[in-house]
This record gives C-alpha cells, sequence and structure tokens, in this order.
C-alpha cells in the first residue's frame, strides 16, 4: 500500500522558553498510508501536527510537501498548504456560533466557487459519511462529545485534502464511538483522493486496528519507525515496554 | 526576623519589574494587531457582513446602558449646577456649563467606560473562549486569517459604532438636563436650547467625536489581543476579561486628559 515519500520532516528542533520539546524529530509520510504517531501527553505530538500546517514555527529543521520547505513559508502561502492537509482538531474545535451546517460550508464557502446547491449537496454528503444525517441545523454544543469530532473530521476533509492530520480523535471516547471514530477514518482513506493521515495518539490498540506503519516519540526524538507488524514484533525492550505500558493503560 | 524584610522587597520589586515588561510588550502587541489590522484592511477577502453584524450587536447590546445613563447623568448634573450656582445668581449659565461638560467630556468618556465594560468584556470573553476551545486555530488551519475574520469586524464595528452612540448619549443627556432645568429651575426650553447651542462650537463636536474614536480602538485592539492571548480554560477567560475592562477603564481615563491638554494646546479655549 505505502509508496514514495509525500510529506518529511527532517531534524525538526522546537523549545518553548527553556522547555526543549523537539530535539530533531525526523520521520517520512509515503503515500497511501496511515501513520500512528504514539507518545506519552506533553511528548509534543501535537506541536508536530501544528508545525505540519504552520501553525508553529521550527526553531530548526525543514518540512518538505509538494517541493516546498513548509517550516519558511508566510501565512500567505501557508493558505494553499492548509487547503491540502487537513486539521483534526483534539476535540473539534467547530465555531460554536455556527451550526453544524455552516461549520461545514465555511471552507467550501472560503476556497471554492461552488453554488450554494452544490455546497448543501456536498454538505449532506459529508453528514451521511459522517452517520449525522439531518443534523445541519444543530449547535456544536447540543451535539455530544464524539460528534463533534466526527463533524470536526467531516470539516477537515471537505475540501478533499491530500493529507489529514487527526489529533488524538478517539480521546475521551467510549468503545461505540471509538469504534465509531475509527472506522470513519479507515472510509476516509478509502474514498476520495487522500494520499496520506498522520494518527496521533496514545491509544494503542486503536491505532494498530487502522495504521500501516507506527511511529514512537520519545525525548524529543522519533525513537522508531516502522510498519505496524515490525512495531509490535519488535526485540527492542523499549518499544516493547512503551506498548505494554500504553496498551494497558489505553485499556 | 531581620532579613525578612529585604526579601520581601525583593520579591515586590520583581512583581514591579515583570509587570513593567508586561506593560510594555502588552504596547508593543497591540500596536502590531494595530499595523496587522491596517496591512489586513485593504487585502480581499472583505467580511463586510460581519461587520455589519457586529455593529447591531454592540448597538443592541449598549444602547439602553449608555440611554439609561446618560439620562441620570444629566439629570443630575443640571440639579448639582443648578443649586450650586444658586448662591452666585449662576443658574443662567447651566445650559452652557451642561453642553459643554456633555459634549467634550461626559458623552465620550461615560459612553467609552460603558462599552469597555460592556463590549470590550464580551468581546475578550468570546475570543478568550474561542482561542481555548482552538477555534483561533481552526480558523488558521482553515486557510483564512483571525485578524480578518475575527478583529477587523470587531475593530471597525466599534470604532463606528462608538461615535454614534456617543453622539446619542450628548442628545439624551442634555436633554435630560433640560427636563430637570426646565421643572426645577424654571427655565424655558428654548432658552436652554438656545443657550447650549451658542456655546458649542465645531472644534467641540470635533474633540467629541475624536475622543470615542481613540477609545475604540484601543477598546476593540485589547480585548482581542488579550482574547487571542488567553489560555487556561474558563479560568483563564474570566481572568484575560477582568483584565479588559480594568485596562481599558484606566486607559480611558487616563488618555482622556492628555487628549484634552493635547486639544487645547493646539485649539485654546477662550
Ligand atoms: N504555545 C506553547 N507555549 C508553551 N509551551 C507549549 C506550547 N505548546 C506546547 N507547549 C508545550 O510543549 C509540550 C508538548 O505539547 P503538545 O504537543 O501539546 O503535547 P502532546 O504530545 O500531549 O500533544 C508540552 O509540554 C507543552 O506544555
Ligand atoms: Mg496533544
Amino acid at each position: 500500500m505505502s509508496g514514495e515519500t509525500i510529506l518529511s520532516m527532517q531534524g525538526i528542533h522546537k523549545s518553548f522558553g527553556p522547555k526543549k520539546v523537539h530535539q530533531g524529530v525526523s520521520f517520512d509520510l509515503h503515500d497511501g498510508e496511515i501513520l500512528a504517531l504514539f507518545g506519552g501527553s506533553g511528548t509534543g505530538k501535537s506541536v508536530i501536527l501544528r508545525s505540519l500546517i504552520g501553525l508553529e514555527k521550527p526553531d530548526a529543521g525543514i518540512i518538505m510537501f509538494e517541493g516546498r520547505d513548509i517550516a519558511q513559508l508566510g501565512e500567505d502561502d501557508l493558505i494553499d498548504v492548509r487547503k491540502k492537509i487537513g486539521y483534526v482538531f483534539q476535540n473539534g474545535a467547530l465555531f460554536d456560533s455556527m451550526t453544524v451546517e455552516d461549520n461545514l460550508a465555511y471552507p467550501l464557502i472560503e476556497h471554492t466557487d461552488l453554488t450554494n446547491e452544490k455546497i448543501h449537496a456536498r454538505i449532506a454528503e459529508m453528514l451521511d459519511l459522517i452517520g449525522l444525517k439531518g443534523s445541519e441545523k444543530l449547535l456544536p454544543a447540543s451535539l455530544s462529545g464524539g460528534m463533534q469530532k466526527r463533524v470536526g473530521a467531516a470539516r477537515a476533509i471537505i475540501l478533499e485534502p491530500k493529507i489529514i492530520l487527526y489529533d488524538e480523535p478517539t480521546a475521551g471516547l467510549d468503545p461505540f464511538n471509538t469504534h465509531r471514530l475509527l472506522e470513519l477514518m479507515k472510509l476516509i482513506q478509502r474514498t476520495g483522493k487522500k494520499n496520506g493521515a498522520i494518527f496521533v495518539t496514545h491509544d494503542i490498540p486503536s491505532a494498530f486496528q487502522v495504521a500501516d506503519r507506527v511511529a514512537i516519540l520519545y525525548n524529543g526524538k522519533i525513537h522508531a519507525i516502522d510498519t505496524t507488524e515490525n512495531i509490535k514484533a519488535s526485540k527492542d525492550p523499549f518499544v516493547q515496554a512503551f506498548i505494554a505500558g500504553e496498551e494497558t493503560r489505553g485499556l | 526576623m531581620p532579613n525578612r524584610q529585604p526579601r520581601k522587597y525583593d520579591e515586590y520589586f520583581k512583581r514591579l519589574g515583570s509587570q513593567f515588561v508586561g506593560s510594555i510588550q502588552f504596547a508593543g502587541g497591540v500596536f502590531g494587531l494595530g499595523l496587522d489590522c491596517m496591512r489586513e484592511l485593504v487585502r480581499p477577502p472583505f467580511y463586510v457582513y460581519l461587520t455589519i453584524e457586529q455593529m447591531f450587536l454592540i448597538g443592541v447590546r449598549s444602547f439602553l446602558l449608555v440611554a439609561v445613563t446618560a439620562l441620570a447623568t444629566g439629570s443630575v448634573m443640571a440639579l448639582q449646577f443648578g443649586y450650586g450656582l444658586q448662591k452666585f445668581g449662576g443658574q443662567l449659565y447651566v445650559p452652557k456649563l451642561l453642553a459643554l461638560a456633555f459634549v467634550r467630556e461626559m458623552g465620550p468618556v461615560f459612553t467609552s467606560l460603558l462599552v469597555a465594560a460592556r463590549i470590550g468584556s464580551g468581546i475578550t470573553a468570546e475570543v478568550g473562549s474561542m482561542n481555548v476551545t482552538q477555534q483561533i486555530d481552526a480558523i488558521r488551519a482553515l486557510g483564512t486569517n483571525p485578524i480578518k475574520r475575527i478583529v477587523i469586524p470587531r475593530l471597525l464595528a466599534t470604532v463606528i459604532t462608538l461615535p454614534i452612540l456617543t453622539v446619542m448619549a450628548n442628545f439624551i443627556g442634555i436633554f435630560g438636563g433640560m427636563l430637570v432645568t426646565v421643572k426645577e429651575l424654571g427655565q424655558t426650553p428654548d432658552f436652554f436650547f438656545q443657550k447650549a447651542v451658542e456655546a458649542l462650537r465645531v472644534s467641540d463636536f470635533f474633540m467629541g467625536f475624536l475622543k470615542p474614536v481613540v477609545f475604540a480602538i484601543f477598546i476593540a485592539l485589547t480585548a482581542c489581543y488579550r482574547g487571542m492571548r488567553t489560555s487556561g480554560g474558563t479560568k483563564g477567560v474570566g481572568d484575560s476579561t477582568t483584565w479588559v475592562v480594568v485596562t481599558t477603564n484606566i486607559f480611558i481615563m487616563v488618555s482622556d486628559f492628555f487628549l484634552t491638554k493635547l486639544f487645547i494646546l493646539v485649539h485654546p479655549y477662550q
């Protein structure tokens, strides 16, 4: 399934004041894959995702995407990148003053010339995909956490980005909603013209279900990165301990 | 405990120092945000409807508050001036004093203080909670610009609405003063208005208009700036809101003095 590199992070360093979060993070995302990124909380997983769409500027290192270094782009050039890389925020980050429909229409209105009918059709299609048919007029506050995350995912993919970044999509969800969200991720990966996804989590069992490859972030570096099978079978004591420890914590 | 005292002072100066640095950072930040707004103001896309929406919100939220305050202030000032000047036989100056006081000072300052409390806090709370729930990040992540979508509409709406509210406050306040003057001091409405209008010069209106514009810019920028830097969940939002109300109120009072002083230098009152 995996092919050539479509996104590459090389030697990323990032500190907040005296706190060194990233000390040389390097990894590639391959065409067509879901890459799971493991790490304890506070290890800088979200900061990696934020750097990938220019919400955070690394202190050093490069992030290559379509022949350009995202780390060097200004806000104007980043608009193009942000249309091609969808970010699914941890708690959905829906605009709470707007209805579900307006949240989903937002990227379409901003970045396409679609007519109102086409926009409505596309929104209906997305709501169907995430299993929330008929909730167009609801406000985010009246949705459950799981539903908000699914709407957030729909909003992030409605422009058919090439890469999708999921920030802890299953955190705080019950087993039923977790399952539902993982199914949605697989479905999204099969439909449209998606090229790849990064799935940041400390929910290891979930990641093993959907990921093609797994990377482990530890001490500001990628400690290990390999196919899901190889990671599971790894002889590296740290990787084993990490998986075992996190797996029991995840249950 | 002989060495307790110095340590206390140490702490005190450290706090003072960090507050000083904080104020400088804040001033620079607000100034920078103002520059960003100026740059983005002339580049498409323009969200005109967002500005209009904000103008309505600000108008609806503050009009009654401003009207009641102006009416009460005008009335009480007429009473105080009336009885205060009675001793010197100066009751005939009440219309003039009232008109000048309102157009030059009371109207702009009271309206701005009320709007700072009502609208400044509202903007901070709204933008602050958007920030802590990552909605500001989402605006950027979706390839749009929070300066354009959030800051500029609120800035423009405040700058347009506050002077209008001030003019309304002037009218209502002077009207309230007139009612009291007519009822309590026995002057005729005609006399009151003639004297009030005679007292005012174009420069007074200019000043009465300039002040709310300056205050509006400060209120909106401070509220947005602080809102977009709010962290720490619900408590953070509360802290930011209080901070903005206090800061904008102090700014209005202090800068009112300097604006007035500057104005008198340029344009001496006779
Ligand atoms: N804007 C910021 N300012 C200061 N510190 C930050 C900021 N963003 C993240 N950090 C710090 O960076 C570290 C990594 O954060 P994050 O990427 O959110 O962790 P996680 O792996 O849980 O997603 C944390 O210790 C956090 O406190
Ligand atoms: Mg995180």
